[in-house]
């Protein structure tokens, strides 16, 4: 699958997006690697640009609440309803089921295992095989639960 | 219509969705809308770490104030044993995620018998097609499979650092023989002239008549990249420089006829069970491919 691993938000290492991007390459995904601080416009663009399949968003300063529904929002403003968004990093819980709502289908935090990462999109894989809503703009409701 | 029709359609007017998508339809293999080889492209290579990716990212500023729109094609090898990729070249491009005169296209090689080529030269096609001025290929060039990839661009800018070690890696590796223009980056660093004269006596010393202009830039400072964009305006390729592409050209379509064919399987086994001799392998192949 091709993959965008992003780091929205403005705290300046990307430690945490890094591991996700190598683990992701190492379970036999294109990982499309964007740095540091795009903006949510940025990385629509970049997925739209790249024809990418998923995008993982990797956040850790608390922006998460504003900057990942706003990647979801303008996905699908930029008609990429089909596009999966999981994210990863600090994320509490109490914050994790407006983003579930947002159309987000993982979160994975700190203790997750990049084995479960490849799970999850091997999932998404065979959910979209068979037409299942797994995108951003599909239908809520399944979601990965560790 | 049928959807690369569609899809092209899409594309030419401007629909960034439909270029991406088609693009990959093109590296599925799909057919081309476009004729093929119509396109024009310039291809940038070196070792790993030189800068490439910088530099583009540089290059393409500069083209964007002079109204000027690039689209680039940055490709990296696949792993050979997973099949991931690792696709970071786009990072260094500051401004290729905001500018609409800008595209940027992140590709694995993915490890395609016969090479990227067959995908790669449609891609440009089509890009071309679309109206974007200029198309950049980047690839690394460290070995014969890379030199092929680039021999497909229509004029070829080899980047070198500082180091010494990498001039001559690129020596061995024949590539500086196909480059109409040569360039070292990361002149804010010392050695970079020292870099420049052993590499520009390197090719004075070697056969080639028609010898290409050594360039000073740094990517970091944006010295001297105004001027390797005039350069690459009038950039002309030699007559000699394009017989030694359309030779790499026809080795590489020669290799992925073999590597696709459906007779390539079957002769490994009978030479592995000593009912072929190799010879007759090859002229087996030759006569019957389809
Ligand atoms: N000092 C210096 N470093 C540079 C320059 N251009 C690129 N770099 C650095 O070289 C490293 C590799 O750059 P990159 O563009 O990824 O190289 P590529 O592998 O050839 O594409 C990065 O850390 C860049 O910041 C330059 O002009 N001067
Ligand atoms: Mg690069």
């Amino acid at each position: 699958m091709r993959i965008v691993v992003a780091k929205p938000g403005l705290d300046g290492h990307d430690r945490g997006a890094k591991v996700i991007a190598r683990a992701l390459r190492d379970g036999g995904h294109e990982v499309i690697y964007t740095g540091l601080r795009r903006t949510p416009q940025e990385i629509v663009r970049i997925v739209t640009d790249e024809d990418a399949a998923a995008v993982g968003l990797s956040t850790l300063s608390g922006a998460h609440n504003v900057l990942i529904p706003k990647v979801c929002d303008g996905l699908r403003e930029a008609g990429l309803g089909d596009v999966v968004v999981f994210a990863g990093g600090i994320i509490p819980e109490q914050d994790r089921s407006p983003l579930y709502e947002k159309g987000v289908r993982a979160i994975f935090g700190p203790g997750s295992t990049t084995k479960s990462i490849l799970e999850f999109l091997e999932m998404v894989s065979s959910r979209k095989k068979a037409a299942e809503s797994v995108g951003v703009g599909e239908q809520i409701g399944w979601r990965w639960n560790e | 219509m049928n959807e690369t029709t569609s899809l092209f359609e899409s594309a030419k007017s401007g629909d960034r969705r439909a270029l991406a998508r088609l693009l990959s339809v093109l590296e599925e293999g799909g057919t081309s809308p476009v004729e093929n080889g119509s396109g024009d492209s310039i291809g940038i290579t070196g070792p790993p770490g030189v800068g490439k990716s910088t530099l583009i990212g540089k290059l393409i500023d500069e083209w964007v104030s002079r109204g000027e729109t690039v689209a680039v094609l940055a490709i990296d090898p696949s792993s050979p044993q997973t099949g991931g990729a690792l696709l970071g070249d786009r990072m260094r491009m500051v401004n290729a995620d905001s500018s609409d005169g800008i595209y940027v296209r992140s590709l694995a090689t993915r490890n395609h018998p016969g090479g990227l080529m067959d995908c790669l030269t449609p891609m440009v096609d089509v890009l071309c097609a679309c109206g974007w001025d200029h198309v950049v290929l980047e690839t690394v060039g460290a070995g014969q499979s890379e030199i092929r990839v680039v021999a497909f661009a229509n004029r070829i800018i080899l980047v070198d650092g500082p180091d010494r070690g990498d001039v001559i890696q690129a020596e061995k590796a024949g590539i500086m023989e196909l480059a109409d223009l040569i360039v070292i980056n990361k002149a804010d660093l010392p050695n970079a002239n020292r870099a420049a004269e052993a590499v520009k006596s390197a090719l004075s010393a070697g056969s080639n008549i028609d010898v290409p202009d050594v360039l000073l830039v740094s990517a970091h400072s944006s010295m001297g990249v105004s001027e390797l964009v005039d350069s690459i305006t009038e950039l002309q390729s030699s007559k000699d420089r394009e017989r030694l592409r359309i030779r790499e050209r026809l080795i590489s379509a020669w290799d992925s006829a073999l590597l696709t064919s459906n007779l390539f399987d079957e002769s490994i086994r009978a030479i592995e069970t000593g009912n072929m001799t190799l010879n007759q392998a090859v002229g087996h192949i030759r006569d019957k491919s389809n």
